[in-house]
């Protein structure tokens, strides 16, 4: 098993994260702690629909957007 | 006697009905209980909403959902920070995909100090959010042409500013807020400038829809209090509307008869 092969190296909100595995959108969600019913997901500036979270599969260098609502007028 | 005179006037917006012709913006409050206490003081129905990155160092902050519930307040998720056509959709494409809305507000301002419409990407905007099946209310100068060519574009409310935004001034064009309205097949609001409640009222004597307002209720001194306010301001000044104001003139009228008087 050649681990350092496994890293995933991301960009999420700007910021570059490394994950020790393979990760869906919807494995990456749940490893960032976040809510997915309240988030949204741009992966490399396309949209990734909600429905789908659980088979897009996450590749190095990939970057991505993930938003929610805030107070704005 | 009541429901007679206040009953039965909602307003449409793109296939909804509203009852209530105050919509709230949700930003610059102290803190979310704050948010929410006002918002229900408000009376609002429709609340507009920004777009932002989650704060990954800090997942489990509160969100406003928790405090706002999108399943009883219409979220109108906002542009705001977008300079540019191409920033406004992308953030508009994830508000859908958050909530799954296609009613949104549309603002692409210029820099400060005046925060003013950026109207020609505005336009540029409102047509790429249209081709992808939004339904926009687009915030715009009190420009009546402009308002126009945006209605015509097939945005679904016109929103010019009173003022400049949180400027607390009240409407400075009077004039060109009613000739937008008198053009206008759809509904207008006066969206940013609103101070305090009689502006709003203003707002609505002039024939308005409706009136957004964020500032002049989040960073009041008692935002509950003024949210309140607002509500009462917008009822006066739609009542007053439909009532029909007496016209000025420069001279004294009496109310009292001048006849019959003892000698």
């Amino acid at each position: 098993m050649d681990t350092a092969t496994e890293i995933l190296n991301l960009t999420v909100n700007g910021e570059r994260r490394a994950f020790p595995t393979r990760l869906t959108v919807a494995a990456l969600v749940t490893a960032l702690e976040l809510d997915m019913r309240k988030v949204a997901v741009e992966l490399n500036r396309e949209i990734v629909p909600r429905s789908t979270y659980g088979q897009v599969a996450l590749h190095s260098g990939d970057i991505l957007e993930i938003v929610h609502f805030i107070g704005g007028g | 006697m009541d429901a007679q005179i206040t009953g039965n006037d909602d307003w449409t917006v793109a296939g909804r009905h509203f009852s209530s012709r105050l919509i709230v913006g949700t930003g610059k409050y102290k803190d979310l209980p704050t948010t929410a206490a006002a918002i229900e003081a408000s009376g609002a129905e429709m609340v507009t909403v920004a777009v932002r990155r989650v704060n990954l160092s800090d997942p489990k902050a509160p969100m406003l959902q928790d405090y706002v519930s999108p399943t009883r307040y219409t979220y109108l998720p906002n542009t705001a920070g977008c300079f540019t056509a191409d920033d406004a959709v992308r953030t508009l494409r994830l508000a859908r995909e958050a909530g799954g809305w296609n009613l949104v507000k549309l603002e692409v301002l210029g820099p400060p100090p005046t925060l003013y419409p950026d109207m020609p990407a505005t336009l540029e905007a409102a047509a790429a959010l249209i081709a992808d099946g939004f339904e926009v209310m687009v915030y715009c100068s009190d420009d009546p042409i402009a308002a126009k060519r945006l209605e015509e574009m097939g945005c679904v409310a016109i929103m010019p500013l009173g003022a400049p935004i949180g400027s607390g001034l009240g409407v400075q064009n009077p004039l060109m807020i009613q000739m937008i309205i008198a053009n206008a097949k759809v509904p207008v609001l006066v969206d940013a400038g609103v101070g305090t409640a009689y502006d709003a009222t203003f707002a609505m004597e002039l024939g308005c829809d409706a009136v957004l307002v964020n500032s002049a209720i989040a960073l009041a001194s008692d935002p509950v209090l003024m949210a309140r306010a607002m509500k009462a301001g917008v009822e006066a000044g739609r009542l007053a509307f439909r009532a029909g104001r007496i016209p000025r003139i420069n001279a004294a009228n009496p109310s009292s008869p001048l006849t019959g008087l003892i000698r």
